[in-house]
């Protein structure tokens, strides 16, 4: 199955011709019959991979299971494989000839980075009418708050993994310990989202010192499966911890938000009280809320994006950034690395938080259930899809991610599918993610006096 | 005393199972660099293909066990071999030489995707199978609690014991092996000297992936019950294992599996049964903090 063609390249090269010769050997002359051959090759694979698992399906019945055999199911999937197989192995053998530079950034990229400057602002204001287009129902509005609530959590992680280089597999523990911290200030002790908000996230950040503080000075891959463990520990303790959490039942009731404390109400909550829509004299309408809604995650999201753009700029900034370069460099410059680290995690946790508690408030309802590792994959995904420390290829990423599979929401049981199967797809398609480009945020002697706004990401 | 040494025996099987796992982690980790994070996907697949050859060896009329046991064995470890290859062809190959968090993303997307797969091929209900071969032994006779090693108990901790002599000798006798080792050591020289170290990747891959689907036949066989969501969590935990013991080091992940096997049991049997998984994590992160080589790990020279 392995295409002849990057063997062939691998082989020692004949010294006499050092320059990439368009491809030599027996693939370049007949290239129809060697595609034909992997194809067949990949066909057979796909044969036994599918013949257990695809070619049979457990049934349940009275007297326990049950085989039943699908062999139409295997012939399609072996005949998709061979047909792909196929097309990919002639595209390929045919884009080859053009030499590449995939290495450095790509030609998508290079548009964006140039375009950076117009594009962000235009996306702001774009996201800022989106709510007042005739087309935005309901519907739209949902999938919008909910991508945008992803590119926040993913800004959050972008300080972690994307300036500070902290492998985080466990974001999603922060985003629990923000909506719990919300849910239960609101419930118990009547705060308003106005001020839970600040607690949830400063209980977060506090979290990802606790962790932070132990675990920060092993090396990423170790750091990875801590945090990763992290994360499940805060979920079993959420299940388990019946009098605080009420279990796997969760936390319902939480009270929705308010416009600075006059509810969205088709009637006051108490006499003498008013409404949003009273106080402006409009008629009431549910869609009032999901605009606030809307509006107040947007501003949560920029309000993350700002502070990354700006912190940049500050010695810690620089300091995460150099830490991700080189720990050996900044600690013989006098950086403190546990410090710094330890501040990059709480602070990327303060976001978690902060989007935790919108989550609580837009939910009205938490429970550990969404709580899972698999969130964690997918801000992570966002993150690295979007070309780490890139704060566009964020936005673009999400947008990709969420909103995608949430266009298909019918072919539910396949979005999943189709969700790793994208990730897996984008991975091998562009390995340094979508808008892959790093610019170093200060430049020595000349270059510093380039243009500021190759910094945006 | 009882009572602990039942516990034993219960602990030492599962950290059987879990070792198995590890492996797979921890030679992959050696030779790549990458934590596999689909690993616990391949060994429930294995689990799965076990499942189904058993039910299709009983509508076709095997049922004389030493043989139904064997036939399910090879099948399992091939099939499930295969899948392990096929993973790193689509999944890692292409990524070689990409930044590590890329192939981690891939992992993790491949992870999703199999889980995926098998729920909408198998259905998301939960698989059960009647106990295969019940009976064991009693150890300790008492009239209230007696001691019992079930002949499955003995059988899982046999296999596991057989195949890592197998698999140690394979490593550290054979050509395969040494191929193995010298990757392990250093990529760019392996080839230099002539070792194709695609092929020694995949075989790593094919290696990790047919001791899982063992791993994934013995819980069926144990446990009985199997979902879609099982490789998850035991992926983790033998990730840990992997860690605890040392990653990189064969000995250390069978040593890491039993360890978080025995923790497991003990604190479910001793403390609550709800947070044994907090426990397994807690006990990671105290052997990383206060040993993070593991246990039988060499610690690794910072380069300049």
């Amino acid at each position: 199955m392995s295409s002849p063609v990057p063997l062939a390249s691998k082989a020692p090269a004949p010294l006499a011709a050092p320059v990439p010769v368009a491809h030599p050997g027996p693939a370049a002359r007949k290239p129809l019959v060697s595609a034909l051959r992997e194809a067949a090759a990949a066909a057979l694979i796909a044969l036994i991979v599918a013949v257990p698992l695809v070619g049979f399906e457990t049934v349940q019945v009275s007297s326990g299971l049950e085989l039943r055999t699908r062999w139409t199911w295997v012939a399609i999937a072996v005949a998709c494989v061979f047909v792909g197989r196929l097309l990919l192995t002639l595209l390929m053998q045919h884009s080859r000839r053009q030499p590449q530079t995939r290495r450095t950034a790509g030609p998508i990229a290079r548009t964006f980075r140039d375009s950076a400057r117009w594009l962000g602002p235009i996306a702001v204001l774009g996201a800022l009418v989106l709510p007042l287009m005739p087309f935005s129902d309901r519907y739209i509005l949902d999938i919008s708050i909910l991508v945008l609530t992803y590119i926040m959590l993913g800004w959050g992680l972008n300080i972690v993994v994307g300036l500070a280089g902290l492998l985080d597999l466990g974001y999603v523990a922060f985003y629990a310990v923000g909506a719990y911290s919300y849910a239960l200030l609101a419930l118990h002790f009547d705060l308003s989202f106005w001020i839970s908000l600040p607690l949830a996230g400063m209980f977060a950040a506090t979290f990802g010192m606790l962790l932070g503080f132990p675990v920060l000075r092993l090396r990423g891959d170790y750091l990875a499966i801590v945090t990763l463990g992290f994360g499940e520990m805060i979920r079993v303790i959420l299940i388990n911890w019946y009098k605080l959490t009420n279990g796997p039942n969760g936390l319902s009731g939480i009270p929705r938000p308010s416009f600075f404390g006059l509810p969205f109400a088709a009637a006051p909550v108490s006499d003498g009280g008013q409404t949003f829509s009273g106080f402006f004299n409009i008629a009431y309408s549910p869609m009032h809320r999901v605009i606030f809604l809307y509006y107040l995650i947007l501003a949560l999201a920029l309000l993350t994006n700002l502070f990354t753009l700006r912190i940049r700029k500050l010695p810690i900034g620089r300091a995460w950034e150099g830490l991700r370069e080189d720990e050996i460099a900044c600690r013989s410059l006098g950086i403190n690395p546990t410090n710094t680290k330890l501040t990059a995690f709480a602070i990327g946790a303060m976001f978690a938080g902060f989007a935790g508690s919108f989550f609580a408030t837009r939910q009205g309802f938490v429970s550990p259930e969404s709580f899972t590792f698999i969130e964690s994959a997918i801000i992570l995904a966002i993150v690295v899809l979007g070309g780490m420390g890139s704060q566009l290829g964020v936005v673009i990423a999400a947008i990709v991610l969420i909103g995608g599979p949430e266009l298909v929401r019918q072919l539910e049981d396949f979005r999943m599918l189709a969700f790793g199967g994208l990730m897996v797809l984008i991975m091998i398609w562009r390995p340094r993610g979508l808008l892959a480009f790093r610019e170093p945020t200060i430049r020595l002697l000349r270059a510093a006096a380039a243009p500021p706004g190759n910094q945006r990401g | 005393m009882e009572y602990f040494l039942q516990q034993l025996i219960n602990g030492l099987t599962l950290g059987a199972i879990y070792g198995l796992i590890a492996i797979g982690y921890t030679m992959v980790y050696g030779i790549i660099g990458m934590i596999n994070f689909a690993h616990g996907e391949v060994y429930m697949i294995g689990a799965f293909i076990s499942l189904i050859t058993f039910l299709l060896l009983g509508a076709l009329g095997i049922t004389w066990l030493p043989l139904a046991l064997l036939i399910v064995l090879i099948s399992a470890m091939f099939f499930t071999a295969v899948y392990g290859w096929t993973l790193e062809r689509i999944a890692y190959r292409p990524l070689r030489g990409s930044p590590r968090l890329t192939a981690l993303i891939s992992a993790i997307g491949m992870s999703i995707f199999l889980q995926n797969y098998v729920q909408i091929l198998q259905g998301a209900r939960v698989k059960s199978l009647p106990p295969v071969l019940p009976g064991g032994f009693t150890l300790m006779g008492h009239e209230s609690f007696a001691v019992q090693i079930s002949y499955l108990q003995i059988g899982i901790m046999l296999l596991t014991v057989t195949l890592m002599a197998a698999f140690s000798l394979l490593i550290s006798r054979t050509p395969m092996g040494r191929a193995q080792r010298a990757c392990e050591q250093d990529m760019k020289m392996a080839a230099l000297v002539g070792i194709d170290v695609d092929r020694t990747i995949s075989t790593t891959f094919v290696i990790g992936a047919a001791l899982a689907a063992v791993a994934g036949m013995m819980v069926t066989l144990y446990y009985g019950v199997i979902d879609f969501y099982i490789g998850f969590l035991a992926g983790i935990k033998a990730f840990t294992a992997a860690v605890l013991g040392g990653i990189g080091s064969l000995p250390g992940a069978m040593l890491g599996g039993v360890l978080i096997g025995l923790i497991e049991v003990f604190w479910s049997a001793y403390f609550t049964i709800e947070y044994k998984d907090v426990a397994a994590f807690s006990i990671l992160v105290l052997v990383l903090i206060f040993r993070p080589t593991g246990l039988l790990g060499r610690p690794e020279a910072e380069k300049v």
